[in-house]
């Protein structure tokens, strides 16, 4: 009797040990629930949300202190997604639709380089430099429209990106499907 | 190794249509007033424009240049002048237009001159730069630019495969350039041994070519292996024709190289037989012209030659066409625009009609018969993969190894209840695409709005640090008073020119400064005396100045 209270106690110490030891040595950093949250929004940075950022309205949604239907970019496909990641029902969404992918176009003739626009840029996609003109670079765009209120000029305009051979994807097959009589 | 012929699974027994194309020889086409010849005729990276609109340009010229490393140059089929450097129509599914050089033919067809390359010689690398610059890119359909290919690099070739299968019906330029110019194809395929270095080479033919076949091997010389393979579609594949010939599968994902053997289409062989002893860049290959036509055969057509013009050498589409098919029936697409140029991917045109090109029953409901799992000569379960694409359940089709996938149509072929299966697969592997694209973008994203949180913060902290600093100098010298002031002689001497400054400043003021009472007359003078006298009075001190 007394020695199988000990053993068992023994095996307690020893698992508690090693229990013990794992969650020092193997401790989880950051919550990757965020990551993973993080990974499924879209990463326009628009702000849409009402957080500054897709990292914060992440961390949000991982506290539950937000609802998931808040990112207009990632529409109800990223509604979706998100849902079947933290395993709720999708919450209504309406006018969730998102827009076409555009991007941001200075008109370099009106810009007048007052570069508020280089500094309200979340990713960093605008070169310029003060009273220099300013441009955009198209890859690095996320179309967050961040720039657009603080131009004094009005200079930039979202335009749509145009399908081309390359970004041409093929069509959902529709077929009438014949009645089986 | 050629004795022991190894079966794919699947595969079917089209109906071949080579005779109607293949009785006559190759024939020329005439020069034509106008070319378009698109920038973008490769995988990869589309070419560098290196015209405007107004340039003279001469037959052989480069007009466009490779591009990073996945690319290759295009070059004017001949002289004449660039009209323009637009977006024009192309062969390609979406209809849309891609950037192109429009040249006016000057009716002379002058070229520039042509060096041929000492192939044997020349270091390999160097060999095949110069290959890039001429342009060629795999003819048998996927157009991959060929001097990577021909890049033994990591994986060590030993085996060469020339592809002169032509396993898709009504398609027969490569069986009448086998015929017809054996000897060069065989020589494009020693450059091509020679730059690999690989000391097996198999030239595949499937056996419904027997003209073909006799001539390659009437010209073949020693090490060179020419092979009858058994007619079924899709045997010219080049993961089938790898198989049917070595017996080795191409791993899933993988290219033929990571097992060491390298496929090259014949066309292309012959390509690089006139780059290689003529210095001739790719500007024309064979196209076939068949189907619903007056005169259906060959054309050695110049890259750039408008569909429409070669149509009309085909003696014109014969009443009652339905449209036009690029490619062949199995892979090819419909073509949207007769505009549309022949470029280097551009094997056949053929024209419909109704008796042969059906329009397609509506498909019934799936029966789960599996006739789609036996013919997939890539060992693929096509229901599963159709039915999570049909779903665009994405993750799910691409679990079933839909990459694997060559769009061969044999699924589609032999399904009874007519489902266009590889519509869906298409439709399911560029939305995969494209959401991989978005992937990355938005990676990129979040990385660069990280590091410009970061910059900030960067940037706060030093300009916190400067303050700090700044600060701090001010209290150490405050603290030491003035017995620390005279230590800095170039402050006290700034100070006293400051000081002076300030001084002269002051009096040339009072001097400069006008006196309204200067230069009046007696009585006014007489006036202000009076007053001052007054204010005097008043307030029993010194008057005012004025």
């Amino acid at each position: 009797m007394l020695s199988a209270i000990l053993v068992m106690a023994a095996i307690g110490l020893v698992l508690g040990g090693i229990l013990g030891w794992a969650s020092v040595s193997y401790r989880v950093e950051e919550d990757p629930l965020v990551e993973k949250i993080d990974a499924v929004l879209p990463q326009t940075q628009c702000g849409q949300c009402g957080y500054p950022g897709c990292k914060p309205y992440a961390e949000a949604i991982a506290k539950g202190e937000a609802e998931i239907n808040k990112c207009p970019p990632g529409g109800l496909e990223g509604i979706k997604r998100m849902a079947e990641l933290l395993g709720v029902e999708p919450p209504a969404a309406e006018g969730m639709e998102p827009k076409p992918k555009s991007i941001a176009v200075i008109d370099e003739n009106t810009c007048i380089g007052c570069t508020l626009c280089i500094q309200s840029c979340p990713v960093d996609a605008i070169i310029g430099a003060a009273k220099q003109m300013h441009t955009i670079i198209a890859d690095q765009c996320t179309g967050c429209e961040l720039c657009l209120p603080p131009c004094p000029v009005d200079c930039i305009a979202m335009v749509v990106v145009k399908e081309d051979v390359t970004t041409w994807k093929w069509r959902y097959p529709v077929h009438m499907m014949k009645r089986a009589a | 190794m050629g004795d022991r012929l190894h079966t794919f699974n699947g595969g079917i027994h089209p109906e071949g249509h080579k005779a109607e194309s293949s009785a006559t020889p190759i024939r020329d086409m005439a020069l034509l007033p106008r070319y378009v010849v698109p920038l973008r005729q490769h995988i990869g990276t589309p070419a560098r424009p290196l015209v405007q609109a107004g340039d003279k340009v001469l037959r052989g010229q480069p007009i466009g240049a490779a591009e990073g490393y996945v690319s290759t140059a295009v070059h004017a089929p001949t002289s004449g002048t660039v009209i323009a450097v637009e977006p024009r129509a192309v062969p390609h599914p979406s209809g849309l237009f891609d950037l192109a050089v429009a040249i006016e033919s000057d009716g002379e067809d002058r070229a520039v001159d042509f060096t041929p390359l000492d192939w044997r010689n020349l270091d390999p690398s160097a060999l095949r730069n110069r290959i890039r610059d001429l342009g060629l890119a795999g003819l048998g359909g996927a157009v991959f630019p060929s001097y990577i290919k021909l890049n033994p690099g990591a994986q060590s070739i030993h085996t060469l495969i020339v592809n002169g299968a032509e396993c898709e019906p009504w398609i027969t330029c490569d069986d009448r350039l086998m015929r017809e110019r054996a000897a060069e194809t065989l020589q494009g395929v020693a450059i091509m041994a020679h730059a690999l270095g690989v000391k097996t080479v198999l030239v595949g033919i499937e056996d419904n070519k027997p003209e073909a076949l006799a001539a390659m091997a009437a010209a073949a010389p020693a090490g060179v292996e020419v092979v009858a393979v058994p007619t079924r579609y899709p045997g010219g594949g080049g993961k089938q024709l790898t198989y049917t010939l070595t017996g080795v599968e191409t791993p899933t994902g993988g290219r033929s190289t990571d097992v060491g053997i390298q496929v090259f289409n014949v066309g292309t062989a012959y390509s690089l037989y006139r780059a290689a002893m003529l210095g001739e860049p790719l500007l024309s290959r064979v196209v076939t012209v068949t189907g619903h036509v007056a005169r259906p055969g060959n054309f050695e057509t110049r890259i750039g030659t408008p569909l429409a013009d070669l149509l009309t050498a085909a003696g014109g589409a014969n009443p009652g066409a339905v449209g036009e098919i690029i490619g062949g029936p199995m892979m090819g697409f419909d073509l949207m625009d007769l505009a549309a140029p022949v470029t280097k991917a551009v094997n056949c045109l053929i024209v419909k009609d109704p008796v042969h090109f059906p329009p397609r029953p509506a498909p019934l409901p799936c029966i789960r018969c599996g006739a789609c799992a036996r013919s997939c000569p890539a060992d693929l379960q096509p229901f599963e993969m159709y039915w999570f694409s049909r779903a665009k359940d994405f993750g799910k089709a691409q679990s079933y190894n839909l990459f694997d996938c060559i769009e061969c149509g044999c699924c589609a072929y032999v399904c009874p209840s007519h489902i266009p299966l590889v519509d869906f697969f298409r439709f399911a592997k560029s939305e995969i695409w494209e959401r991989e694209q978005e992937k990355r973008a938005s990676d990129q994203a979040r990385q660069r709005h990280e590091f410009k949180e970061f910059r900030l913060e960067r940037e706060k902290q030093e300009k916190a640090e400067k303050f700090a600093k700044a600060a701090e100098k001010q209290k150490e010298a405050a603290a030491a008073g003035p017995a620390a002031a005279p230590a800095d002689p170039e402050a006290e001497k700034k100070k006293a020119i400051l000081q002076a400054a300030l001084e002269r400043a002051a009096k040339a003021k009072e001097g400069v400064t006008p006196k309204n009472t200067d230069h009046l007359p007696p009585r006014v003078e007489r006036e202000i005396a009076e007053i001052d006298a007054r204010r005097e009075q008043v307030v029993g001190k010194e008057g005012g100045e004025g």
